[in-house]
């Protein structure tokens, strides 16, 4: 990992404890503790889509797996929420290997397409399998985590927990990028075959990367379904998948701080506009589509590319009329 | 001596386009044999072939007495045949030095868990990678390019970006397709110097490139091939004075001994 | 009801919503063949279709035949918009970027509906609603089944004729052809992609008119009309058309007989589940090539 990386990290490590501290207010306690929640989908997102330019539109479907895993485990079966983690990862990842399997083997839109009909498939089994998943209504009475006697349950000890979790996977991806795999990765990216000619077993590396990102998926989901104690599949539309493109290509796709980044904008700002409620799809459509088509480097990225050719332009014309001056 | 790539009979069809047939030679160690012929003779599908990027549609290969007509691109990668390509194909989106580092893939071992951990086992063999492409980098003359992107440097300078990372493989045999097209005379006499060092290193070359200067300069034994067929074999002074091979060339200005501007 | 008339009677549903997926299907078609793009858009056009037609119609009591045919026309304008607005843009877009952007002009069309009819369901009187169901048995044939089909087949005629006997039909078949041999005999490359884009809507808009009689509409009906016209264009052959109205017949009869006879649960899940068989097992669909390098590139 380079220095600037390191400091990047040590701030947003920073950041991340000050914050509820100075933001006391449980309400956007809530709402960065989803943050968390959703940044481990975009940071797996992420690695998936931006460095191994393998697309999903159905990783809601691993988020949903992850919440009713451990959702029923812990109610039906009375099972520690501990377990239902594990499960709700085991069986994410294990899902995500059994689709990813034969669905990586495609390319572009049918990838796409592929992982788009088995988002609504799963979509659906929740909807419809209703002896265990408790249909379109979905359950509640979901416990919280709990470590020894000392339980998670308040917002204030539940957002540690959760931002300590986002942290180390943070971290862990960052050092997965800059290393031998992460560079497998990434020339999946810029040419297969190229990738294939130098020994990189293309389409073991990105089954690989697709499970860990199905993992962290379910264990998003697992973490979203002891917080907010109920669950409905309605949280788990292709909607949903699609939301979650949006914030990794409104933070940057070909960047990994771009998840992070993204994420905060997507889950933070609606909050704020009132018309969001109503209107969600229209604005994450529009936001989408003006992100792809103006700054398709992702926001942070994109608006600090134009600032610095705006810089740059403005010396080269403060050198221009000081040549002019001088002659 | 044993050949170190050998192909027996070699057939390819694109959908009943017949792009090779009965394509037969063997390739010793150590040696600079090129491959010539005109356009869409096939011979960058027989490189397709041999890494593994096309299955054959019959035929065999071997490589140190092994078959590797069935075994897909990384693993033939892995046996120690690298290449280059035609159209060159560079990872964009990785810095000049990564570009390099990824072809250390196939001698190295670190795997998820060693990466995401930084094990130390991990960080000694990224030393290692390091340094090792560094090495091809200043063997190519690109080592003050290194934190560059690609797409900044010239034509030529991502060929050579793609002959370091075929190198970095450690191969026994390299496959290099057309590497002095669209280059200068200058350029080109440098290309030739750096195929010939290759060599040195102990290094088999398998050469596509219809600048004929180059190949007669620099190859041992010529294969020439028309129409997806084998019409002469041999080295340089035997091909030339083939009856065949200038029957197909008459006409074609690459066999006129003559050096683009 | 006899199992004969139960069997008749899911056909007869069948393959009225088959004609509909073959239809998506058609639209799924004449963008790939111009362009090599998949639309994920498709369905929304089949949407606003169906939900200005009801607004025209319903509320602006336009006449039926007018209000077919201005419904048509606004939702071909929205389709050569989108491809003004998104499309045409992009300077060699990768095919991500594409996936993204059909993606966002999906949800943004969807939005849009939402925004302007809200969330409810929408009927439409049926084309003519005096008729009484035609029976057979105990089964009945509704007549909307006859309107479906005969301005199913009316569309393929019309493509047919635009395609074979027009010149800009054909210069769009030499574009789907070959791009750089049609743009050096003179085609306008980039006129074609934007037609295909408003020929594309029209089909759809023309679908979701015909549908919405039988099988309501509301404004988050697009995606899952997109993924099934999608599966039946794959199942069908990418790129044919033949294909695409055959499979659709076999989608939708699938659909239906299963919905009938299993469980009426999973009925969507029919469509999504042959795709993704037909992806893994046989990209080349039931009419086209087994050319894998083509679908796997
Ligand atoms: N993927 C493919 N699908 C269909 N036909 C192909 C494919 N690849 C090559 N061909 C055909 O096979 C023949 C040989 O092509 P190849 O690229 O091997 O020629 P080449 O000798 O390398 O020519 P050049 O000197 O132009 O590079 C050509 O007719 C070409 O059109
Ligand atoms: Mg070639």
């Amino acid at each position: 990992m380079g220095k600037k990386n390191l400091y990047a990290l040590a701030a947003l490590t920073g950041f991340i404890v000050v914050l509820p501290l100075v933001i006391g207010n449980p309400y956007y306690l809530g709402i960065f503790i989803f943050w968390g929640i959703y940044s481990l989908i975009t940071i797996g997102l992420s690695l998936l889509i931006g460095y191994t330019g393998q697309i999903s539109l159905g990783h809601a479907a691993f988020f949903g797996i992850g919440a009713y895993t451990s959702g029923i485990l812990s109610t039906r079966f009375g099972l520690s929420p501990w377990i239902g983690m594990i499960a709700a990862i085991f069986l994410a990842a294990g899902l995500a290997f059994v689709i990813g399997a034969p669905a990586l083997k495609l390319k572009g839109h049918y990838l796409a397409m592929a992982t788009l009909a088995f988002g609504e498939i799963i979509y659906i089994v929740f909807n419809q399998w209703i002896s265990l998943t408790g249909g379109p209504s979905g359950f509640g009475g979901i416990p919280a985590f709990s470590i020894g006697n000392f339980s998670l349950e308040s917002d204030f000890s539940y957002y540690y927990f959760v931002w300590g979790i986002v942290l180390f996977v943070f971290l862990a991806s960052i050092n997965l990028i800059h290393s031998r795999v992460g560079r497998a990765l990434r020339s999946i990216h810029g040419s297969e075959v190229a990738a294939r000619c130098m020994g990189v077993n293309t389409s073991g590396y990105k089954l690989k990367i697709f499970v860990f990102s199905g993992a962290l998926g379910g264990l998003a989901g697992s973490l979203y379904v002891h917080f907010v104690t109920f669950v409905s599949p309605g949280t788990f539309s292709v909607m949903f998948s699609i939301v979650l493109l949006t914030m990794v290509a409104v933070g940057g796709m070909t960047n990994i701080w771009g998840a992070i980044t993204g994420t905060a904008i997507l889950t933070i700002l609606p909050e704020y506009l009132r018309a969001f409620q109503d209107y969600d799809i229209l604005i994450y459509g529009a936001v989408l589509l003006g992100i792809m088509i103006f700054l398709p480097e992702g926001l942070v990225l994109g608006v600090f590319n134009i600032m610095r050719k705006k810089i740059i332009l403005r010396e080269v014309e403060e050198e221009k009329l000081k040549l002019k001056k001088s002659r | 001596m044993n050949p170190l790539l050998r192909i027996e009979d070699l057939r390819k069809e694109f959908g009943g386009i017949v792009a090779l047939e009965g394509v037969s030679f063997t390739v010793i160690p150590n040696i600079i044999k090129a491959i010539i012929g005109p356009n869409g003779a096939g011979k960058t599908t027989i490189f397709n072939i041999i890494s593994g990027i096309y299955s054959p549609s019959k035929g065999k290969i071997w490589f140190k007495e092994e078959r590797i007509d069935k075994l897909s691109s990384h693993l033939i990668a892995m046996r120690g045949i690298s290449r280059t390509f035609q159209n060159v194909q560079i990872f964009n989106n990785m810095t000049v030095l990564e570009n390099v580092m990824i072809g250390c893939h196939p001698w190295t071992r670190s795997g998820f868990f060693s990466c995401v951990f930084k094990t130390k086992g991990n960080y000694k063999e990224e030393k290692k990678i390091y340094s090792r492409a560094m090495e091809l980098l200043e063997f190519v003359g690109l080592a003050d390019k290194r934190s560059l992107f690609p797409s900044s440097l010239t034509f030529q300078q991502q060929r050579l970006i793609e002959i370091a990372r075929a190198l970095a493989t450690n191969p026994e045999l390299i496959l290099l397709d057309e590497p002095a097209a669209g280059l200068n005379a200058r350029e080109t006499i440098k290309i030739a110097e750096l195929i010939y060092r290759i060599k040195e290193e102990g290094i088999s070359i398998l050469l596509v490139e219809h600048d004929m200067d180059l190949v007669m300069d620099i190859s041992q034994e010529i294969i020439v091939l028309n129409s997806g067929r084998v019409i002469a074999e041999g080295n340089p002074r035997e091909v030339q004075n083939n009856e065949k091979v200038i029957a197909t060339y008459l006409g074609e200005k690459e066999f006129v001994k003559d050096k683009k501007p | 009801m006899s199992f004969f008339s139960q069997l008749l009677q899911y056909v007869f549903t069948g393959v009225a919503v088959g004609a509909i997926y073959g239809m998506v299907a058609l639209g799924f078609n004449i963008i790939y063949n111009a362009t090599g793009i998949i639309n994920l858009a498709q369905g929304e056009f089949v949407m606003l279709g169906g939900m200005v037609m009801i607004s025209l119609t319903t509320g602006l009591k336009v006449p039926m035949i007018l209000g077919f045919f201005i419904s048509v026309g606004i939702v071909t304008l929205i389709g050569a918009v989108i491809e003004r607005g998104a499309i045409h843009p992009l300077k060699n877009p990768s095919v991500m970027t594409l996936i993204i952007i059909t993606v966002a002009a999906s949800i943004l069309l969807k939005g849009g509906a939402m925004f302007i009819w809200g969330k409810q369901t929408y009927t439409l009187p049926a084309f003519s609603s005096s008729t009484k169901p035609i029976s057979f048995g105990e089964a009945s044939l509704n007549p909307q089944t006859i309107w479906i089909l005969g301005i199913m087949a009316a569309s393929m005629i019309v493509l047919a004729i635009f395609f074979n006997f027009t010149m800009t039909g054909k210069a769009m078949r030499a574009c789907a052809a070959n791009k750089l041999a049609a743009s050096l005999v003179g085609v306008n490359v980039k006129l074609m992609v934007l037609l295909s884009f408003a020929l594309s809507a029209a089909i759809g808009a023309v679908a979701g008119i015909i549908i919405t009689p039988v099988a309501l509409m509301d404004y988050d009906r697009g995606t899952m009309l997109a993924i099934k016209g999608f599966a039946t264009a794959v199942l069908g052959g990418l790129g044919s058309n033949i294909g695409a109205v055959i499979a659709g017949f076999i989608i939708g009869l699938m659909e239906s007989l299963g919905a009938g006879f299993i469980s009426s649960s999973y009925k969507d899940a029919i469509a999504l589940l042959v795709l993704l068989f037909v992806l893994f097992i046989r990209p080349g669909g039931i009419m086209g090539t087994t050319g894998e390098e083509k679908f796997k590139k």
